[in-house]
């Protein structure tokens, strides 16, 4: 490498020392906590960037690689490395993070302990996509997961559930829609998936002769195919559980839809990506048997997730959680893409990670722009705010139009990926899905700007404005940036095209 | 007598101490039955060192003793506090712990 | 040799940066006529450009990666220009230079950056339409294809805040995106079995019988459901006349001149593919004939004037696809240029009596001949056109169908589609009669549009004729399908009878126009009711799509998240009947204790040994 500069370790701690500057020295200085959280999501989103532009694709494989031993007796080794997909990945959780600094600039609550949370939780994030020890890794995707229960807990907002149906019982008893009720759901869900995923991490390590947790070492050994199967299918529960495969998806609209802007930009933006990275790189990466064993079950749930979960969309009166059921919706696709066994469909799934991260990044953003202009959430409330809030009506168009795939937009090119890969895979029927779901989503996407942003002023609200300030450099540069990847997908889809052919290459397809 | 008699003899102070301890409703006799279970062990450890010839067992059971002294002290002192607080010393109606 | 690829891409990029140049400006855009002004002298070098490109008549192909893969790139973009790119490129370049020009009048009342916006829409559109011609690639075509879709959308819903613009802009979309999903169905099939989007290799696979047949049928049908949306065929065609409630130009521009022959264009371009199913072929032209006709009873019955021509619109597609459907693509391809030609013209003459009256409502007009001479006169030239008279453009281009139509045998198609060209002359002249003849209804003083208006008008009325005299002097320039010697005086004959009867009816009196309804009694009642598509389209989505998915949301919100609820309660429960152990006495403790131990001593003696 001729890089010594050790630029993954300074990317993922970046954010972390910045935790460590707000908790300790701006201390009653709001202004203050917000610059250093800036500066420093800011240094790793250029290092990014470097990284990003100095990736050697010709070589391809992992560079900017990293490491030192942590537990020798055990072989835990702290050790990073990024390929072209968890570039593009930590690519992406710099353009998120930084929008969220900028979305969460009028959070007033305590915002000292909200932005070292947020900054400890995106160093996990970033921690999870370099990481090439899957111990390592595993202590980072905690790290990413946990700070969410105080960030919903404390700062997140709630919504309102009417218990009906034959379990109503069992609402009222657990006390659906409160904040704290989604913080918790969200938290014992995914601890309840990373359990599982400790335990196939620990079981590749047995298998592998305990010497080592690397991920290169265990993408040298060849495990058993009835290990691969059953550890291949604990990896998808695990790290499925936070991509929001159906049925365990629940968590997922309550928690994005009751979490603070920044929070759910970063948790639908970024961290459901790490579930759907996980199942690619760890599950598909390590246990090629398995995957190819159970890609018609990975495929067949992200049939369901794409239907399911835009139909539930469109079934929602509570703006958030629209975008959040738009989100298990787009989950599908991507687990559908990676499902398909093939570089059209994979790159496709890697690209609409991409994609709908910033896509539903800024969807978050827009929506708590215009929750708090309006205080409300409530779609039927609303109406013909296209004309006192232009610029946002524009942004969120350009976002709607991206979930549904129009041209031109960066969820286009995922999508027709997506579709040419399920077309050439083993199951030629997920195409109809998978279109059927985008046909749903111009349905939903564009009943909810008819109703926002079209036809006449609403009798509800009165004095409306468009966005000010910092609040449009989130907006506008997560909405250049959908459009110029659209426009120009090359530039992401070459570089994960060097990960995936190797990834795929690795599997024993007939 | 064999070294089963003080053990028979120990562990029937025991049982006794323990009966104290779980049916006396006043905290001074849980007291003085958990002054009677430590005797129990206090036999045991004289007895062991008597037949194994081990004088380990007499310095532990003058330990057990010194401590036992300080222990009641202490607990005595605990039950006249809650006496104070709470104007009463029946173990029934002292359920701080409860869930 | 460098022209070849240069030119056309200048043709397409000034457009696009003018649009780009409106839409990172706001400070530009919200000139509002200053805006126009960038968007127009964009197109306007755009059509001097594709003048250039059409007179020299080269044919030229480039292609740049896409989508990058491991072997080759998956896809590519680029430009393929061929005659037939090349005389679309020149009609949407004028007719959008027109249109543009005409708007500047037209909408001079809107706020500025109200204007602005539109003129960003149209440099888009412009854009959009002409890389869609120019597209060397299904794929290509496909996303050109989705982006007229999105101007389309957007300039129905310019008065956004009107609710029946809102409502139409979304219908219009939804009901194309329908027939987008067989199209991008179709393409992505026909790539899983080729391994290509060109269309280049794929003609020359088709030539040498490359193609795989297995399926092929369904694929192209596919593809077809996409022309299906796009150009308002039957079932797909409710959006159209809803459309109209956008801006009048818009309606010229893309719902009668460009974007809806974007379907007939589609078929038109992948002729040699199509032509390898004979069964789409026969439902292409089945559908379009039947379209014409159910259309042309349609525009019988409407009293907006501009819905009369948004129907007339969906019949003459029908024509054209009929056309393309019969391997008449050369006539079908020339019907949509002078076609294209015609109808703007229409358009924007209603649309200057619309300016001058305030009103759609033909029966609320009457009498504007005098008023408003200019417009009269070219609007009865474009009628005339419509109607198919000589030696007006219209006549030739029809009669080229009808010839093509007669040279396949199709009898029926050919009775379908003489019938809708009777019909096509009543109804035309049903307008004319009622809005420039007759008694005046209208309030105020209406007067010829100012001269931006008028001068679009003019130059398309003059390139009517002129292409009609073209090629009454110069002949026909298809001989592929020599027309037999008596259609021509037939189809005049039709044209003169239809507007004998529009004449008879609603000039003259001599027919009562309620009685003529009252003896088609059932014909009528069920136009009047566009047939009951839109009110089943609207169950269907009210019941189906919005009932289904009010399904799907409760059972996960109670049933998929209740199941979980219930876990979580039953472990609130358990905890609670745990936490009641917990007696907080010591000695109940200690009686666990002693239990415990006692077992432990039980299971020591007994078992452990």
């Amino acid at each position: 490498m001729t890089y010594t500069l050790p630029i993954l370790s300074l990317i993922t701690w970046m954010p972390f020392i910045g935790a460590l500057l707000v908790m300790f020295t701006a201390r009653h200085r709001p202004l203050a906590v917000r610059l250093i959280s800036l500066a420093t999501t800011g240094v790793s989103t250029v290092l990014s960037v470097v990284a990003y532009v100095a990736y050697d694709s010709e070589a391809a494989g992992f560079q900017f690689y990293e490491k030192f031993a942590l537990v020798p007796p055990l072989g835990i080794n702290y050790e990073l490395g990024v390929d072209g997909m968890s570039l593009l990945m930590v690519l992406l959780t710099s353009i998120i993070i930084t929008a969220g600094v900028f979305a969460s600039w009028t959070v007033q609550v305590r915002s000292q302990e909200f932005y070292a949370l947020l900054l400890a939780l995106v160093t996990g994030v970033y921690g999870v996509f370099c990481s090439l020890d899957l111990f390592v890794l595993f202590l980072f995707y905690e790290l990413a997961v946990l700070p969410m229960y105080l960030l919903i807990g404390i700062w997140g907002s709630t919504g309102e559930v009417r218990p009906r149906g034959i379990f109503a019982w069992a609402f009222r008893e657990t006390g659906v829609g409160t904040k704290e009720y989604a913080a918790m759901k969200l938290t014992l869900y995914l601890l309840f998936g990373s359990a599982f995923i400790l335990v196939g991490i620990f079981a590749l390590w047995v298998e592998a002769g305990q010497s080592s947790f690397s991920f290169l070492a265990f993408e040298a050994t060849s495990f058993e195919p009835g290990v691969q199967r059953w550890v291949f299918f604990v990896f998808y529960v695990g790290f499925g559980i936070l991509a929001g495969i159906w049925p365990l998806h629940t968590w997922s609209p309550d928690g994005h839809a009751s979490a603070p802007t920044a929070v759910s930009m970063l948790h639908a933006g970024v961290l459901m990506k790490l579930g759907a990275y996980g199942v690619v790189r760890v599950g598909m990466g390590l246990l090629p048997e398995g995957a190819v064993d159970l890609a018609w079950l990975v495929g067949t749930i992200a049939c369901i997730n794409v239907v399911y979960g835009a139909l539930s969309a469109m079934a929602q009166t509570d703006l958030k959680y629209v975008i959040a059921y738009s989100s298990v919706s787009h989950m599908g696709l991507v687990m559908l893409g990676a499902a398909t066994l093939t570089e059209a469909g994979l790159n496709g799934s890697v690209f609409q990670m991409f994609a709908h991260g910033v896509m539903t990044g800024l969807f978050f953003a827009l929506v708590g722009l215009v929750y708090e202009k309006t205080h409300s959430r409530d779609i039927p409330k609303m109406g013909g705010f296209g004309r006192v809030m232009p610029g946002i009506a524009t942004a969120f168009t350009i976002g709607g139009l991206s979930s549904l795939g129009l041209p031109a937009t960066s969820g286009f090119v995922a999508e027709i990926l997506t579709f040419m890969g399920a077309w050439r895979s083993d199951h030629r029927w997920w195409l109809i899905p998978a279109v059927v779901g985008t046909f749903l989503t111009a349905i939903y996407v564009l009943r909810v700007v008819k109703q926002i942003f079209w036809g006449p002023p609403s009798p509800h609200f009165h004095h409306l404005e468009d966005a000010r300030g910092p609040e449009w450099v989130a907006v506008v540069a997560l909405t250049i940036i959908i459009v110029f990847f659209g426009m120009v997908p090359g530039i992401a889809i070459g570089l994960v095209d060097t990960a995936t052919v190797p990834l795929l290459a690795r599997l024993p397809l007939p | 007598m064999g070294l089963h008699a003080y053990l028979t003899l120990s562990a029937l102070v025991f049982a006794i101490g323990l009966f104290g301890v779980l049916t006396r409703r006043n905290a001074i006799g849980i007291l003085l039955g958990i002054e009677l279970m430590l005797n129990a062990v206090n036999i045991n450890l004289v007895a062991f060192s008597r037949f194994t010839g081990d004088l380990g067992g007499l310095v532990f059971s003058l330990f057990t003793i010194s401590i036992t002294v300080a222990e009641v002290a202490l607990g005595l002192a605990i039950v006249i506090v809650i006496f104070r607080v709470r104007k009463t010393v029946e173990a029934d109606r002292l359920d701080l712990l409860r869930g | 040799m460098r022209i070849l690829v240069w030119l056309p891409l200048l043709v397409l990029g000034l457009p696009f940066a003018s649009f780009l140049l409106l839409a990172v400006v706001p400070p530009l855009r919200r000139t509002g006529r200053g805006a126009g002004v960038i968007s127009i002298l964009a197109i306007a070098g755009a059509f001097l450009g594709a003048l250039g490109v059409w007179t020299q008549g080269f044919r030229t192909e480039s292609r740049w990666e896409w989508i990058p893969a491991d072997g080759g790139p998956m896809a590519t973009v680029g430009i393929l220009v061929d005659p037939l790119s090349a005389a679309m490129l020149a009609l949407i370049t004028l007719v959008s230079l027109l249109v543009q020009v005409y708007s500047l009048d037209y909408l001079h009342d809107e706020p500025a950056r109200g204007l602005g916006r539109y003129y960003a829409y149209h440099s888009l559109f412009a854009f959009s339409m002409l890389g869609l011609v120019l597209s060397p690639t299904f794929l290509q075509m496909f996303i050109f294809w989705e982006l007229v879709g999105l101007c389309s959308y957007l300039l129905i819903g310019y008065w956004y805040d009107r609710p029946a613009a809102a409502r139409a802009a979304v219908k219009a979309f939804w009901v194309t995106k329908l027939g987008d999903v067989g199209f991008v169905v179709g393409i992505v099939m026909l790539w899983g079995t080729t391994g290509t989007f060109d269309f280049t290799t794929l003609f020359a696979m088709a030539r040498e019988n490359q193609i795989p047949a297995e399926g092929l049928t369904l694929t192209l049908f596919l593809i077809y459901l996409g022309a299906v949306g796009k150009s308002a065929q039957f079932p797909l065609h409710v959006w159209l006349p809803d459309a109209m409630e956008g801006p009048t130009p818009v309606s010229a521009l893309i719902h009668a001149a460009t974007m809806v022959t974007a379907g007939v264009f589609l078929v038109t371009r992948a002729q040699p593919l199509f032509l390898l199913a004979p069964d789409v072929m026969g439902i292409i032209a089945a559908v379009g004939a039947f379209t014409a006709l159910l259309a042309a009873s349609m525009a019988c019955v409407e009293t907006d004037i501009k819905r009369v021509l948004a129907y007339s619109t969906v019949s003459q597609l029908g024509y054209m696809m009929t056309a393309a459907g019969l391997a008449a693509a050369a006539a079908g391809f020339f019907h949509l240029l002078t076609h294209g030609v015609f109808k703007a013209l229409l358009f924007l003459g209603a649309g200057a009596v619309i300016h001058a009256v305030g009103t759609n409502d033909m029966f609320r007009m009457g009498g504007l001949g005098r008023a408003m001479p200019q417009t009269a006169i070219v609007f009865i030239v474009g009628t005339l056109a419509l109607a198919g008279v000589p030696p007006l453009a219209g006549f030739f281009s029809k009669e080229a169908i009808l010839a093509g139509v007669w040279q396949h045998g199709a009898t029926t198609l050919f009775v379908i589609l003489a019938l809708t060209a009777f019909l096509t002359a009543f109804y035309m002249f049903r307008a004319v009669f009622l809005v420039f003849f007759g008694r005046a209804h209208a309030a105020g003083h209406p007067h010829d549009a100012p001269w931006l208006m008028r001068g679009p008008l003019w130059i398309l009325a003059i390139l009517t004729v002129a292409i009609g005299l073209r090629y009454a002097i110069g002949g026909h320039g298809d001989d592929a399908h020599p027309a037999p010697g008596w259609l021509a005086p037939f189809s005049v004959v039709l044209a003169l009878s239809g507007i004998a009867l529009a004449w008879a009816m609603y000039q003259r009196g001599a027919i009562e126009p309620a009685a003529l309804s009252r003896a088609l009694r059932p014909i009528d009642f069920m136009a009047r009711r566009r047939y009951g598509l839109d009110a089943l389209y609207g169950g269907l989505y009210q019941a189906f799509i919005l009932g289904f998915s009010g399904l799907i949301g409760w059972i996960d919100r109670y049933f998929v998240d209740g199941i979980l609820n219930v876990l979580s309660a039953w472990t609130l429960r358990g905890g609670d009947g745990l936490r009641r152990i917990q007696t907080g006495r010591a000695q109940d403790y200690l009686y666990g204790v002693a239990f415990g131990v006692l077992l432990v001593v039980v299971w020591f003696h007994w078992w452990a040994q």
